[in-house]
């Protein structure tokens, strides 16, 4: 016991001097997954925020065709600059950026709007361009409601009820919560939290089993009177403390993003406060001995730094097996999924941040697997110590 | 006082070490010849522990190091042939950290630290971190990390190799200086003329066997070769690679 304490002091002084472990650890693990997830959030929700408050712009060839539809664009208050193009030339305009989107309106469109046949009018967009394609379905939305007046106004002209031609009403009810659609958003936040988790230990795991061997030092710490089992026990103690101050930095670091992130403005709320963080935290806690242990003995198995870090990458992909499960199948909080170690932190992580009830029963359970499966791979990485292949 | 008694080891098919059995005493420092891969590694991985025996046994001062693993290994300072260092721990805290391990601290830790410290002239560069060192540096680092828990007896696992000629001699009189407090050398090479500049004793090994096993002025006497190099190639016989 006395030997794990030393062992666990050892690493975790020699790493704290350790640039590229500090760097790992301490800045790119817990930091990297809050800023990334702030930028994009943010840049996506200001984007549909000031389209739809944002005037539409249109270019508008042969306004004079068309005066009536054209006063009904400036009344919705289209921005509307005219121009006098033919179509191939507003193909190249819309093709070349010079225009968003082109509404054509033919010299034939006067004679056959007045013989009450369908009067033809083009529109040019691109809907590859994620803008202009936005732009067209608005400005589709506003001429649809043009030509749904004048045909009304056509219907009554003839003494027709115009609701004839309305046989289905559409009305759109949406039960999501505001928290709920937010949850849309931060569902692969927790892949972030958990890779934040295994960031933080990453290179301990490998210093003081592939380094060891690496540097040359291993032989030397395998010949003194300490059980293996305790030099085991201290790297892994020592790995596990580096996770945990990853978990605080980042979830620390998602709070602060989330204060500066515009979710009310699309109707969201994130519920990540200081005390839901404290929540994750402790949610994330068995997670941590569990993800050093696997780290550890992965990590055993390598001859050097190199091989040590190839596998010990594919390891930071596991947690996110199963939360794409989760998220393919749309799995939502259930016991028996508990006992899977990182889809359980997933599920009771977002039924946190969406308010729903957690029950206790289920935290245990998860806390319990992962603690399980922590110690299992502890074991197996004490009995891989102790054989004589670990000299190499 | 270190024994091996007919040890025996096999990896696979390669049969590494067969029936090997020597004695090095206290007070004299026994050098281990034999070609690359003759097996001097395995017998002495085999001394301190690190390697379990097909069969046969090794006992530190008549303690069996496999039944008293730990009490054994209190007795035994090792210089493994991979002898590196923390680089982000200084010379002090290197030393600090098997010293600690080995169930020393406090005072008698500090006091230990500064005793070797003189002893190799470590004090230019104890409290440097290890990244840099020399050579020199590191393997006076590794040998004071050996000696941190005061043993009666000490392995060393060719520890001439790398060494420039300077550090070469400072290590030589480091190991006459244990002989001298009367404490068990053992240390395996490849050298002919280092062995037979040193050691009090030679144990012979070729392909895993002792060929020899006796005082370097009986090997030159029983041969009735004119120089000790030619004495000891008539021991070795076919096994090359001896420089």
């Amino acid at each position: 016991m006395r030997a794990l304490f030393i062992v666990f002091r050892k690493e975790f002084l020699e790493n704290l001097r350790d640039r590229r472990t500090l760097l790992s650890a301490l800045l790119l693990g817990p930091l990297f997954g809050p800023l990334l997830f702030g930028l994009m959030v943010s840049r996506m929700l200001n984007q549909s925020v000031v389209e739809s408050d944002e005037p539409l712009r249109l270019t508008i060839s042969g306004a004079e065709n068309a005066p009536g539809l054209t006063r009904y664009l400036e009344a919705r208050g289209v921005k509307l600059s005219k121009a006098n193009l033919s179509e191939n030339e507003a193909r190249a305009a819309v093709r070349g950026g010079s225009a968003h989107v082109v509404l054509i309106i033919p010299k034939e469109y006067g004679p056959r709007f007045t013989a009450a046949a369908p009067a033809p009018v083009l529109l040019v967009a691109d809907s590859a361009d994620s803008q202009t394609r936005k732009s067209a379905d608005r400005a589709r939305v506003i001429l649809g409601g043009y030509a749904n007046g004048i045909a009304q106004l056509r219907l009554q002209a003839r003494g027709v009820n115009p609701l004839l031609a309305v046989p289905v009403a559409v009305n759109d009810v949406d039960v999501a919560t505001p928290t709920g659609r937010a949850v849309v958003v931060l569902g692969f936040m927790t892949y972030f939290v958990l890779f934040a988790v295994l960031m933080g230990g990453l290179y301990l795991a490998i210093d003081s089993t592939a380094g060891e061997r690496e540097r040359g030092s291993l032989e030397a710490l395998l010949s003194l009177p300490a059980a293996r089992s305790s030099l085991v026990g201290g790297k892994i103690l020592a790995t596990c403390a580096y996770m945990c101050i990853s978990l605080a930095l980042s979830l620390t670091a998602f709070v602060c993003v989330f204060r500066f992130v515009p979710l009310e403005k699309l109707g969201m709320s994130a519920n990540l406060n200081a005390r839901t963080a404290l929540i994750f935290f402790a949610v994330c806690l068995p997670f941590v001995p569990l993800g050093a242990a696997l780290m550890t003995f992965v990590a055993s198995f390598t001859r050097s730094y190199r091989e040590a870090q190839t596998y010990l990458t594919a390891v930071l992909l596991v947690p996110t097996l199963p939360i794409a499960f989760a998220s393919i199948y749309s799995l939502k909080t259930k016991s028996s999924l508990m006992f899977i170690p990182s889809l359980s932190h997933h599920l009771l992580m977002t039924s946190v941040l969406k308010d729903e009830a957690v029950a206790p029963l289920d935290v245990w359970v998860s806390a319990a697997a992962s603690l399980a499966v922590a110690l299992v791979l502890m074991v197996l990485t004490a009995r891989h110590w102790r054989r004589e292949t670990m000299l190499g | 006082m270190i024994e091996a008694a007919h040890l025996s080891k096999r990896f696979g098919a390669i049969e590494a070490v067969r029936d090997v059995s020597f004695v090095a005493r206290d007070g004299e420092i026994t050098g281990m010849l034999g070609a690359n891969g003759a097996g001097k590694s395995t017998c002495l991985r085999m001394l301190y522990g690190v390697l379990t025996p097909d069969s046969g046994r090794a006992c530190i001062d008549g303690i069996d190091i496999r039944g008293e693993t730990s009490k054994a290994r209190a007795h035994l300072g090792v210089l493994p042939h991979a002898a590196g260092l923390y680089g982000n721990l200084t010379a002090r805290e290197n030393i600090h950290y098997f010293g600690s391990l080995q169930g020393i601290a406090g005072d008698p830790l500090r006091s230990r630290t500064a005793e070797l410290t003189r002893i190799l002239g470590m004090e230019s560069f104890i409290e440097r971190r290890a990244k840099g060192f020399s050579q020199g540096q590191r393997i006076k680092v590794a040998l004071a990390r050996a000696l941190v828990h005061d043993p009666g007896n000490i392995v060393l696992d060719e520890p001439t190799n790398g060494l420039d000629v300077m550090a070469i001699r400072n290590l030589r009189d480091m190991l006459l200086a244990l002989k001298a407090q009367g404490r068990c050398v053992l240390f395996s090479s490849h050298v002919m003329q280092e062995v037979a500049a040193l050691c009090d004793r030679v144990v012979i090994i070729g392909h895993g066997e002792v060929l020899a096993d006796a005082t370097v002025q009986s090997i030159r006497d029983r041969s009735g070769a004119a120089s000790l190099e030619e004495a000891f190639l008539q021991v070795l016989g076919d096994t090359a690679g001896v420089s």
